[in-house]
């Protein structure tokens, strides 16, 4: 049994410590948000956050992983009260097929973590590891810059509430 | 008697100290209005091979900016030098500079106003250029697009930030050209070395460098260090498992792979691709002259080397069914995950050798140089920042894993590699070698 945390709860589970995180996540847990593109960490659909920096899933192996702490999608928020990151892709509509954005959505959050207000080249830089064939990353770079005003909102109106 | 002694030292430090001054000194040259119209086009693009050959743009370009401009910061022990502006801009450029001054500044590292240079800059290779390609570089970049950009101050400590240091430097270390061909050795083989020992300046980084960070010229080509990666050994103690033959060296410098020796990484990135603008005759060369002192001497040894080499690396080399049988090891419970277990997970979806690839087939690891090398710095740093093209480019891509995996995990796995890997002998200084790389700042892309 390897006992895992994912999104703040824990889950034993029960596999080889070889097999990759992303099957544990999608057969396992049924945590279905990362998707298996390549298997070989070439194109970025199977980011999760592993102690809040960005790795491929379908290469980090269930036994690396143990006792740290994994985010995926599914944490980020719900349907009916979505995470700023994820209602900056729905405003933007940054989804054209939508096989890529589970994996963009997580490392730009994990670039909005580090950086409040990254410049476009920034934003380029973090997310050069993860491809779309469709052609929406204009729409991706959008959504990362406005997912980037949602969070500093968030912070500011609570603050701004408590001061009056 | 004593104030007479003490007089006297004084007077001889002072003669002394006065004579290094004299001799140390350059007098400015005059400043010129050099035509870039006035340049032959064929002599231009002459200058722009050997500028490709001494890969001039890479320590002359900051990230991002306009090239030959300057600002990229070059890191010694002593402190930070930056690349100078050599665009022909008169104010801040070589603008003004005469071909006799650039001539200067290639042979003796002085500029045209008489400073001496710091040998970051490699004037002790360069004094090797004939006159005629000296020319030709001049040429060159005579016709560069006049960049207006101030140069940035080193950043060395006292009392090396005083120049004439770099001239007691030369006269311990700089042996001026140009190149002397052996006549005993082919016309290839001569261009080769010439390249090599000049332009190319290969031994800036392939050889170690002395406490005052002159190249050791005992053990030339014997391993050095650059921009934090352990630059191979290229003379008799290679660390290659199958020794470099001019065509292996030929297709990893024109291509940047080499099928019995893999990827050019790191700092070798750049020279590949500058080398895309010389002709083959050049790189062939280049191999040529390279492979010659590269591993054993003796043919017999050098046949028995690359047999023994490939034998091991084919009975080492995993199967995907292998791992199956072999990689059980170690639990995820107990705390310690086993090498094995991690290269099963992480690493075996590429580096296997059953089945077809839709990427670029890494080389197999019993033939690889940074698993086979003494020193652990470029395996540890593929691990941590993996082998990414230039942006723009394309190339092989191996991922990063340094948020995957936690530094015992990569000691693991780095223990795990090189004993089933290399016949070399376990690395001892892995935890400290990481422990340093973790510290320091993640290189960050250039833009295209």
């Amino acid at each position: 049994m390897t006992v895992l945390n994912v999104n703040g709860q824990q889950h034993e589970v029960d596999a080889d410590p070889r097999t990759p995180l992303l099957y544990v996540l999608r057969d396992d847990l049924k945590l279905n948000a990362a998707k298996f593109g390549c298997g070989l960490g070439q194109c970025g659909a199977c980011t999760v956050l592993v102690d809040h920096t960005p790795v491929f899933s379908c290469l980090t192996p269930l036994a690396a992983v143990e006792g740290r702490y994994v985010r995926t999608v599914e944490g980020l928020g719900t349907i009916d009260k979505p995470g700023p990151v994820q209602r900056a892709f729905i405003e933007e509509q940054s989804a054209q097929c939508g096989y890529c954005i589970p994996g963009m959505m997580m490392r730009a959050q994990s670039l909005l973590e580090k950086n409040a207000a990254p410049s476009d080249a920034q934003i380029r830089e973090a997310m050069a590891p993860n491809l779309c064939r469709c052609g929406t990353q204009m729409r991706i770079l959008r959504a990362v810059h406005r997912a980037a005003r949602l969070m500093t909102v968030e912070i500011e109106r609570p603050m701004r509430e408590a001061e009056r | 008697m004593l104030t007479r002694i003490l007089g006297g030292l004084v007077i001889v430090v002072a003669v002394v100290f006065g004579a290094f001054f004299a001799w140390q000194w350059r007098g400015e040259l005059p400043p010129v209005t050099a035509n870039a119209a006035s340049f032959d086009p064929g002599i231009v693009a002459k200058g722009a091979v050997l500028a490709a050959v001494a890969d001039c743009a890479v320590c002359h370009t900051q990230a991002g900016g306009k090239p030959y401009a300057g600002g990229f910061p070059v890191k010694t022990p002593f402190g930070i030098v930056y690349g100078t502006n050599i665009t022909p801009d008169r104010d801040t450029g070589i603008g003004t500079w005469s071909e006799a001054a650039f001539r200067r500044a290639l042979r003796e590292g002085v500029g045209r106003k008489g400073t001496h240079f710091y040998p970051a800059f490699p004037y002790d290779h360069f004094t090797n250029i004939s006159d005629g390609d000296i020319s030709a570089l001049y040429a060159f970049l005579m016709t560069r697009e006049p960049v207006h950009q101030p140069n940035r101050p080193t950043r060395l400590s006292f009392p090396l930030n005083w120049r004439p240091f770099a001239a007691a430097w030369n006269l311990l270390y700089l042996r001026q050209g140009p190149y002397r061909p052996d006549p005993g050795k082919s016309a290839e083989w001569n261009r080769g070395a010439y390249l090599v020992a000049g332009a190319g300046h290969c031994s800036a980084c392939h050889t170690p460098r002395n406490a005052l960070g002159a190249e050791t010229k005992s053990d030339r080509f014997g391993g050095g260090e650059a921009e934090d990666w352990y630059a191979p050994a290229l003379d008799a103690a290679s660390p290659a498992p199958v020794p470099w033959t001019v065509d292996e060296l030929y297709a990893y410098l024109r291509t940047g792979y080499a099928d019995q020796h893999g990827f050019a990484a790191g700092p070798m990135q750049p020279v590949v691709l500058s080398l895309r603008k010389v002709p083959d005759a050049d790189v062939h060369a280049i191999a040529t002259f390279i492979a010659s002192i590269s591993g054993p001497r003796d043919a017999t040894a050098r046949k028995r080397q690359t047999e023994g080499a490939l034998a091991f690396a084919a009975q080492r080399a995993v199967t995907t069914t292998g791992i199956a049988q072999g990689g059980t090891t170690g639990s995820a419970n107990t705390g310690t995950v086993s090498g094995a277990t991690l290269f099963a997970g992480a690493c075996a979806s590429c580096h296997h050798s059953g089945g077809g690839l839709p990427i670029s087939r890494p080389v197999a690891l019993g033939l690889s140089t940074p698993v086979n090398e003494p020193d652990p710095t470029n395996f540890l740093r593929i691990v941590l920042d993996g082998i990414q093209p230039p942006l723009g480019h394309r190339g092989p891509i191996m991922p990063s894993f340094s948020g995957a995996l936690t530094d015992p995990q990569i000691e693991a796995l780095a223990d795990y590699v090189r004993t089933q890997y290399s016949r070399g002998g376990r690395w001892t200084n892995v935890p400290a070698a990481l422990a340093k790389m973790r510290q320091q700042q993640t290189p960050t892309m250039e833009a295209p």
